[in-house]
């Protein structure tokens, strides 16, 4: 079985710093907003190097989206920068209108998203985004498992023209994805072949995954592991063909199971081979106050829950 | 009726309080809580009409929201201290299956909070709606309401104070913590907003500065000719001028102790600036 090594933890935001940061070296039109959450959203580098192309907004989401919108309007490229949950529900008919259905060049940038946001409790971690952006026709939408991974998808989307959502998160997760490794918008990322289940995760969900598939290895059942790094446009070929041979599938996300990335891939299963599926995902509950590990164990969102969703899941075949 | 030094012994036990809820859990919002310590404990203590014990409805009493849901530190303190629930339960802070959640939440049933806040802006507008219900229930007491002056940023606010003067919902008295810090910087530096002070009046409100917004002394008399404003058709807005981290010396006057916990060290030195009062929790 294929395995990955942790470089060693990191944090996805600080990915997304980084590859604002050389976005700012090599492309002149990219221009970044913040509304008041700059060293969270890791943005400082970028700042100091092109105070110009930075707009601090104050603490006023609906504004900054807006204000987003119109930079496109003479071909700035903008990153807006928030917490995921005031990246999108806050601003939701702003995105809608002024972003998506007016076709706009903006990359909704959203961190802390999810219960790994801890402490803060509900308020601030967003379980519903996912499902809220992929909903809007027009916008893509990407949440990544790694460092690496947000800041090569961060460099990337600055290249496709159109609306994007990316999604990542607060805390030091491992870091396993090659550094190298070019982010393909809409290609799922074929990590562990396998026989028995299908596992498709995104976001921090995606090493857990990868942690499952060596527990499920030592009970000697083969699973197959995808990271599904873009849920819209979702890569619907990659989870045809590995059910095709698996005949089951699980998917895992930090998000709500009404919405998410399951929702997504179930669609397109019934429609071009029902298969049994278990979602392990959050179960249309708000999240609560406590320590990111304390709140995936609670909410069922780590590798032991994977693990159990791919032996039941099996069972169903 | 407590005297001043009462007052100011409880508020260096809150401070205290402060301190070890968010040490415990290296997380949590110290400098705002501290900045409004001296005016929740006088609007617990001597301000607000209160009843016994804790209903939804609070009909025949005053009532308080807080918009700027971070400072829960000094929230739950105060709310513990006057009775609401044991102040063992401050021990929980932020902790998983807590009813004292990183930002107040009526979720989990914490008695004393009346509504969810965290996400910033909408507290007046919330307040708006309980004042109008208490004219709708012939309810002669009033709503006090909380908000940072960071938080005016967002435009909700602006709905709500259009709406407040135009609708003459006079059975409200919000205050704004004017500490002149907020998360990235000063609130100048960040995105300078002129004079509330002239932008609460020209939109209808009647206003009132508390010069010192730590002094116990100046809040309940600020706040005694706020409360002798109200009733007369126009909603009245306290600029509290406070001191950011006030009463640990290494904190005040700084944004950086917004969002961050003090050391061991650093607990120990703040602990030692304000010896135990009523007791730790
Ligand atoms: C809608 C929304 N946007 C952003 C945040 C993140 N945030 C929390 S507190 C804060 C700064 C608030 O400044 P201020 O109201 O002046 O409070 P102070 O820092 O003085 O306590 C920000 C931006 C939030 N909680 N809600
Ligand atoms: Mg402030």
């Amino acid at each position: 079985m294929k395995t990955y090594e942790n470089q060693g933890n990191n944090d996805t935001r600080s990915g997304f710093g980084a590859g604002l940061t050389e976005l700012g070296r090599t492309n002149p039109n990219v221009v970044a907003l913040c509304a008041d959450l700059i060293g969270s959203l890791k943005m400082d580098q970028f700042i100091e190097e092109n105070p110009e192309r930075f707009f601090q907004i104050g603490i006023a989401e609906a504004n900054m989206m807006s204000i987003a919108a119109g930079l496109t309007i003479g071909g700035k490229i903008p990153f807006t920068g928030t917490f995921a949950n005031f990246s999108t529900g806050r601003v939701y008919d702003q995105i809608r209108q002024s972003i998506a259905y007016s076709d706009k060049n903006v990359k909704i940038c959203a961190s802390h998203a999810g219960l790994t946001l801890g402490e803060d409790g509900a308020t601030h971690q967003i379980l519903e985004d996912i499902g809220l952006m992929k909903m809007l026709p027009g916008m893509t939408v990407i949440n990544t498992c790694d460092y690496n991974q947000t800041k090569a998808a961060t460099i990337a989307i600055a290249e496709h023209k159109g609306p994007v959502y990316l999604r990542f998160g607060r805390p030091k997760v491992a870091n396993f994805t090659p550094v190298d490794q070019k982010f393909e918008i809409g290609k799922a990322l074929h990590l562990v072949d396998g026989t028995d289940v299908t596992i498709v995760a995104t976001g921090h969900l995606v090493w857990e995954a990868l942690e499952a598939a060596k527990a499920l290895n030592e009970k000697g059942i083969s699973a197959e592991v995808i990271d599904i790094h873009t849920i819209k446009p979702l890569d619907a070929k990659a989870i045809i063909d590995s059910v095709s041979k698996t005949k089951c599938i699980v998917t895992a996300e930090e998000h709500n199971h009404l919405g998410g990335l399951g929702e997504s891939v179930a669609r397109v299963l019934s429609q071009h081979n029902p298969t049994p599926q278990e979602f392990v995902a959050t179960n249309d509950t708000f999240g609560e106050s406590g320590t990111p590990a304390q709140l995936m164990e609670k909410y069922g969102l780590n590798a032991d829950a994977i693990v159990k969703a791919c032996e039941k899941v099996i069972k169903r075949k | 009726m407590a005297n001043t030094q009462q007052l100011e012994d409880i508020t260096t036990q809150v401070r205290r309080d402060i301190l070890r809820m968010v040490h415990k859990v290296n997380s949590g919002h110290p400098g705002g809580s501290l900045g409004c310590a001296e005016f929740f404990v006088s609007l617990y203590n001597e301000i607000m009409d209160r009843k016994e014990g804790f209903d939804m409805d609070g009909i025949g009493e005053d009532l308080f929201f807080l918009s700027n849901g971070h400072i829960s530190p000094v929230y739950y303190s105060v709310l513990a201290r006057v009775g609401y629930f044991p102040i063992e339960e401050l021990n929980t802070f932020r902790l998983l299956n807590s009813r004292l959640q990183g930002h107040p939440t009526t979720h989990e049933g914490l008695p004393g909070i009346r509504i969810a806040s965290g996400s910033l802006g909408q507290g007046l507008s919330v307040a708006l709606g309980a004042a109008q219900a208490k004219k709708l229930n012939g309810c002669n007491h009033l709503i006090y309401s909380l908000h940072g002056d960071g938080e005016l940023q967002e435009g909700q606010n602006w709905e709500a104070i259009m709406y407040a003067a135009g609708k003459n919902v006079d059975n409200i008295i919000a205050t704004i913590d004017l500490n002149g810090q907020q998360i990235d910087g000063s609130t100048d530096t960040v995105l300078p907003m002129g004079s509330i002070k002239d932008k609460f009046e020209a939109f209808g409100w009647t206003v009132l500065e508390i010069e010192k917004g730590n002094n116990i002394d100046a809040i309940l008399k600020g706040m005694a000719e706020a409360k002798s404003l109200t009733g007369k058709g126009k909603p009245v807005c306290v600029l509290l001028k406070t001191v950011m981290g006030n009463g640990i010396d290494f904190m005040m006057h700084t944004h950086a102790w917004h969002g961050k916990a003090p050391n061991d060290e650093q607990l120990a030195i703040g602990l030692a600036q304000n010896p135990e009062t009523l007791g730790d929790y």
